[in-house]
């Protein structure tokens, strides 16, 4: 009887790994996909903005506490960063962007795949990789580089509006921190 | 009763047939010179704490136990192998640029601070793997050093 349900228990871990890989090879189909779609409809011109507007409103997500939200725009970003193209720029800002959308795109998946508190992690260096980006292609809108001084030894993050509204916090502290630099 | 123990052989021949089915084991003779540990200069005792409990899923050497050769538990542990070793694989640590080394430490920080790492369904076995409070802070106050040098 014991060795009937210690095969039994086998069986069951077997399926279970069953379709757990069928599931994962689904995921990657609709999301290579996606990212088809999304690369024809797009120029070069843009897709440095498309990059900081879906960073934008994953930036309101995690603002609005909405892990879910926050989830769905983080995959949009890592389409968006993998969309981008950097061959109208110098050999070495070409270098210094691919390694830029590189960690982006790793953080933009971890987002899309984790809870509130990893998610903000993830912001963070988002953030940073974010500045780096526009430093290279330059943006059209104004932008405001935010601070918040508490979250992990103080962090940054950017922002089309000069009023100030955590992600890392969100409702908890919602108007911590200070605009620390106006970029354009 | 007939019925169970047709039900209990088919399960048993199932059991004794997905043992000869292959898995990839995760083993390499060498270590590249881009390894974490020859790249940078780290204490011993830290380079041992890395060692057994990192590198079994974070590098391309993993020291398997008895039990890990037997299915299906070997397809489990080849699949964590495979996600540990995309995220991080410390023997090509030196083929990362500066900012992704940066990136890998805070999370690496991350994973140690909150628990997440070592995983627990591996240290459950692997007792010596497991972190007792003064060995993580000082493990992450060495890689917080590390991560500030780069």
């Amino acid at each position: 009887m014991k060795n009937l349900k210690m095969s039994i228990a086998t069986m069951l871990l077997l399926a279970v790994s069953f379709t757990n890989a069928q599931e994962k090879e689904k995921m990657k189909m609709d999301h290579s996909k996606m990212d088809h779609s999304k690369m024809m409809n797009m120029n070069s011109d843009t897709k440095a903005e498309a990059i900081l507007n879906d960073y934008f409103n994953l930036k309101d997500a995690l603002v609005a506490d909405d892990t879910k939200k926050a989830a769905q725009e983080g995959s949009k970003l890592a389409a968006s960063l993998k969309a981008f193209d950097a061959s109208k720029y110098t050999a070495e800002e070409q270098k210094e962007l691919a390694d830029i959308i590189e960690d982006a795109t790793e953080h933009a998946e971890h987002i899309a795949k984790s809870d509130m508190g990893h998610q903000r992690e993830h912001f963070k260096t988002l953030s940073k990789d974010m500045s780096d980006l526009i430093a290279i292609t330059g943006t059209k809108n104004t932008l405001y580089e935010q601070f918040c001084p508490m979250y992990d030894g103080g962090s940054s993050w950017l922002s089309s509006s000069d009023q100030v509204r955590n992600p890392y916090y969100g409702s908890k502290m919602l108007k911590c921190g200070k605009v620390k630099k106006t970029i354009n | 009763m007939k019925v169970v123990k047709i039900i209990a052989i088919v399960l048993l021949v199932a059991f004794v047939g997905i043992q000869f089915m292959p898995t990839t084991r995760n083993q390499s003779d060498s270590v590249p010179s881009t390894d974490f540990m020859l790249v940078n200069n780290v204490p011993e005792n830290i380079q041992k704490k890395l060692q057994v409990s990192c590198y079994d899923c974070h590098s391309n050497n993993t020291q398997y136990p008895w039990y890990n050769q037997v299915q299906p538990v070997a397809w489990f542990l080849e699949d964590h192998i495979k996600e540990g070793k995309a995220e991080l694989n410390f023997n090509e640590w030196d083929s990362l640029s500066n900012r992704r080394k940066k990136s890998k430490l805070r999370s690496i920080i991350k994973q140690i601070e909150s628990d997440e790492m070592p995983l627990y369904s591996y240290t459950l076995i692997h007792k010596d793997a497991s972190f007792s409070e003064a060995e993580k802070q000082e493990l992450i106050r060495w890689i917080e050093q590390l991560k500030d040098s780069i």
